[in-house]
């Protein structure tokens, strides 16, 4: 039987199976696969807090067409264990299909679609005639994928190869693997019925929100990175620790999120550009010392990709519940920038900027992020794109006769920093109130003189950052329906604008990428009926705007259950709007 | 040598009598004795009264928040390893809030000296109990006399593998100098634990009391490569208070985690990285 078709542009795959299944890996590779033949690719990966058992599902889109999240439903879905088929067969397109082991222990009437087709592959039966590793059978299941899409399997073997490069036996059975897993397909005669054609493969890399953050780090000069495993920030710190030599940074795993902040506040006083990350469990412990930044002028770039709270919460999956507290979280008054980068190009760039704002104002800059945008992977063009390095008031030597003095009143409220060990210059930084020289005092004089010290640095921090795009328009220019989001918000309101506008419904989209200081004429931008979504219960972000701005949304969508908007919430909801 | 070119200029509010005095003082000579340039010394500090030491003397410093002197301590080391660092803390900003840094920044054997300024109880929040006061030690806070066991830093040096463990006694100056001289030369972690009586808070351990205990262990002979018999002789607490060298061993630095460090001091290196090449395992 030969299925009829897709919904749209798009081809979606998805691997289920248990944790240690190498589900992840897989999705990784078919989705580098897609990339290599040219093909823009989105994937996602839905897993809980468990290292073996536990189901993993890793969403996978590609099309010709820039992709920016996975949809609702699944066009082809590769189950690695029996309850793959049982979670997941309802929810696959119809005219779609199921790839399972032919071993597995199934009843016939469990498969209970009509309109899609199953197809049970020799998965464990290949891999043990190869000799192979249970695990293996991914692998083979990757080559029927390939086969039923119509991808040529050569990217695949490639790709496989440069994973397990110098490793020849196993380079050997895995392209045998993925051969066979081919031509079962083939000799089944099983067809998909999508033909992917794509053009000539451009220059594109393929990674997440985390890899680009690091990336966007280490070009912005970054070379002490101090951190404490925290899911979904870890990926930033296994980049970091397995790069240290290449990236030239120090590195260090800590022994608390406490330990990992103030170290960067340390570094950053020595004179170098540090960075931590980490989730809203760690952030709490980082506040005390973040406050400790601001009060000593330390630059600090933090990043705190959220998932869904209070305390341990949904340990991995996606919320956008942190948005106030890393806008007002931490004890006393002071300037930060919090950066809301919402796909993986704008956390390269985003990221660059926050050590240029950190350095050049002296002040913590919060890159605030959700599982969504860091653990997710997407294709995007080479990082082509750089931000010159600005290291603001910073000194080398010292000649003056002078005595050097580390918070000296200025007209703009930036004290000239020293890189510590500079001859004739000595540096005192102090969490206490201090006078110029950075003795401590609680004097009333000085305390009024060195808040507005600090606080003249806002209009100079808030020019800065209207400079990088605090929001970014995308959709029609005379909308009908305006919607406000931010973060992973962006990727499924792009393409829900995109199919509204076959229907003609014109539709803008209103991205806030800064969200403190907060930006500048946003009313300006609201044409048309308003929706406001957010994944969270109160409308955070909305809660922001009406305290900067003093509007209040018409209509608010909210998704709290641990998962991203999916195209389908945002356009039911648009819909409901105008009709 | 004189001491002068480490003065401030900042008005002392120590209470007079304080021990804190002659460690600021000794400090100072070790220091000048050492001829390290002022510039290449940071004093790193936490809160307490030992926390305003970055105000009286004449080196970089960084007065950060209760128990976070390590970490700081750390990555200025790391930052620029041409720099010596010089931790200061309180018994109760190391060994209560402070103390989970403790045992991670010995066994990484950061390149620094630690310095505490164990004076048995909180001085500076107006007499509470501190994790070194020792059982029955009445304070506001312990008024039935303290209950728990006290913490006692040189064991938990030991325990934690600090590469220098030591004691002295904030009455004996020229003591406290050898060891101070010696910590700081010590290439790797070294926890120096100073005896100061707070002459306002601290009735008990007062200046007499450790005149009539203390003795050194230089004196004795003691082996400081042994580290049980350090253990034993750092459990002593009685009549007799050994001050001293306990252990003291060589082995691999916090460098040997960063090999980046072996290209010269962060704080010198180059910000430009080629990108193209990371990019390539994306691609």
């Amino acid at each position: 039987m030969k299925c009829s078709g897709l919904i749209d542009d798009t081809v979606t795959v998805s691997i289920g199976g248990e944790a240690g299944q190498g589900v992840g890996r897989s999705g990784m590779l078919l989705g580098k696969s897609f990339m290599r033949a040219g093909f823009h690719v989105y994937g996602n990966i839905d897993y809980p807090s468990l290292i073996r058992g536990g189901h993993n599902y890793y969403t996978l889109r590609a099309s010709h067409r820039k992709i920016n999240c996975i949809p609702e439903k699944p066009d082809l879905v590769v189950a690695l264990n029996k309850a793959t088929i049982l979670l997941h067969q309802e929810e696959v397109n119809s005219g779609g299909g199921i790839i399972y082991d032919e071993k597995e222990r199934i009843e016939k009437n469990e498969l209970s679609r009509t309109d899609i087709d199953y197809y049970p592959i020799p998965l464990i039966d290949i891999v043990k005639t190869l000799g192979g590793p249970e695990i293996m059978r991914n692998t083979v299941a990757l080559g029927s994928v390939t086969a039923l899409v119509g991808l040529d399997p050569n990217h695949l073997k490639k790709i496989v190869s440069e994973t397990f490069v110098g490793r020849e036996n196993i380079i050997k059975m895995n392209m045998e693997a993925i051969e066979h897993g081919w031509e079962k397909v083939i000799e089944y005669d099983y067809g998909f019925g999508c033909s992917m054609e794509a053009g000539v493969p451009p220059s594109r890399m393929w990674l997440t929100g985390n890899e680009a953050i690091a990336l966007g780090a280490v070009a912005a000069g970054c070379n002490f990175y101090s951190a404490y495993p925290m899911t979904p920030a870890s990926q930033v710190l296994h980049y970091f620790t397995g790069h240290d030599i290449d990236t030239e940074t120090a590195v260090i795993q800590t022994e608390s999120e406490i330990a990992a902040m103030c170290m960067v506040v340390g570094a950053s006083f020595a004179g170098v550009r540090a960075m931590t990350s980490t989730s809203g469990g760690g952030f709490c412990l980082m506040t005390e010392a973040l406050s400790m930044a601001a009060m000593t002028e330390n630059p600090v770039v933090i990043m705190l990709g959220q998932r869904p709270g209070p305390s341990t919460g949904l340990a991995t999956y996606s919320a956008q519940g942190d948005l106030l507290f890393a806008v007002y979280g931490a004890h006393g008054e002071f300037q930060r920038v919090v950066l809301a980068p919402g796909d993986v190009e704008e956390c390269f760039n985003l990221t660059m900027e926050a050590f240029n704002i950190a350095e050049r104002f002296q002040i913590p800059v919060i890159l605030l992020t959700d599982k969504t945008v860091i653990e997710s992977h997407e294709s995007v063009e080479k990082f082509s794109s750089f931000v010159k390095i600005n290291r603001g008031k910073l000194l080398r030597e010292w000649q003056s006769e002078e005595e050097y003095k580390r918070y000296k009143i200025t007209e703009d409220g930036i004290s000239p920093r020293i890189i510590l060990g500079t001859h004739n210059a000595i540096a005192l930084a102090n969490s206490n109130e201090h006078f110029e020289r950075g003795f401590a005092t609680s004097q009333a004089a000085i305390t009024k003189e060195m808040v507005e010290k600090r606080f003249r640095k806002i209009p100079h921090i808030r020019n800065a950052v209207e400079k990088i795009n605090p929001i970014k328009l995308y959709g029609s220019d005379k909308p009908e329906v305006t919607v406000v989001g931010w973060g992973s918000t962006k990727g499924p309101v792009l393409e829900a604008i995109k199919k509204l506008a076959v229907e003609n419904i014109d539709v803008r989209y209103v991205h806030i990428r800064i969200l403190e200081p907060f930006p500048q004429n946003l009313d300006k931008y609201l044409k048309g009926k308003t929706i406001l979504f957010e994944t969270n219960r109160s409308a955070e972000l909305g809660t922001l705007i009406k305290l900067n701005t003093g509007y209040t949304f018409d209509n608010i969508r909210l998704r709290y259950d641990g998962r991203p908007f999916n195209p389908n919430n945002i356009i039911d909801k648009i819909k409901e709007v105008i009709q | 040598m004189s001491i002068k070119p480490f003065d401030t200029s900042a008005t002392n509010t120590w209470c007079p009598g304080c021990g804190n005095f002659a460690i600021l003082m000794t400090v100072k000579q070790a220091l000048s004795d050492l001829q390290i340039p002022r510039e290449e010394l940071v004093a790193v500090t936490g809160i307490g009264c030992h926390g305003k030491f970055t105000d009286y003397i004449k080196v970089n410093g960084i007065h950060t928040i209760h128990g976070r002197v390590l970490p700081v301590a750390t990555a200025i080391k790391v930052a620029n390893h041409n720099l010596t660092v010089l931790g200061f803390a309180g018994d109760g900003d190391a060994f209560n809030i402070g103390i989970g840094h403790f045992p991670h920044t010995a066994r990484r054997n950061v390149n620094m000296t630690y310095i505490i300024h164990n004076n048995l109880i909180y001085g500076l929040t107006t007499g509470q109990t501190s994790p070194t006061s020792k059982q029955g030690f009445v304070t506001k806070t312990s008024p039935r006399g303290e209950w728990s066991i006290a913490i006692n830093p040189l064991t938990q040096a030991l325990t934690s593998h600090a590469s220098f463990v030591a004691r002295t006694f904030s009455g004996e100056p020229k003591h406290m100098k050898e060891v101070l001289i010696k910590g700081i030369k010590h290439d790797g972690f070294a926890l120096i634990d100073v005896l100061q009586p707070c002459v306002s808070f601290n009735k008990i351990n007062t200046y007499q009391f450790y005149q009539e205990r203390v003795y050194k262990l230089e004196e004795q002979g003691h082996d400081t490569s042994d580290w049980a018999n350090a253990y034993v002789l750092a459990e002593e607490w009685g009549e007799k208070i050994p001050i001293g060298i306990f252990y003291r061993e060589e082995r691999p630095t916090y460098k040997k985690n960063f090999p980046v460090l072996e290209n010269g001091p962060l704080v010198e290196q180059s910000l430009e990285r080629d990108m193209d090449e990371l990019f390539k395992e994306f691609m």
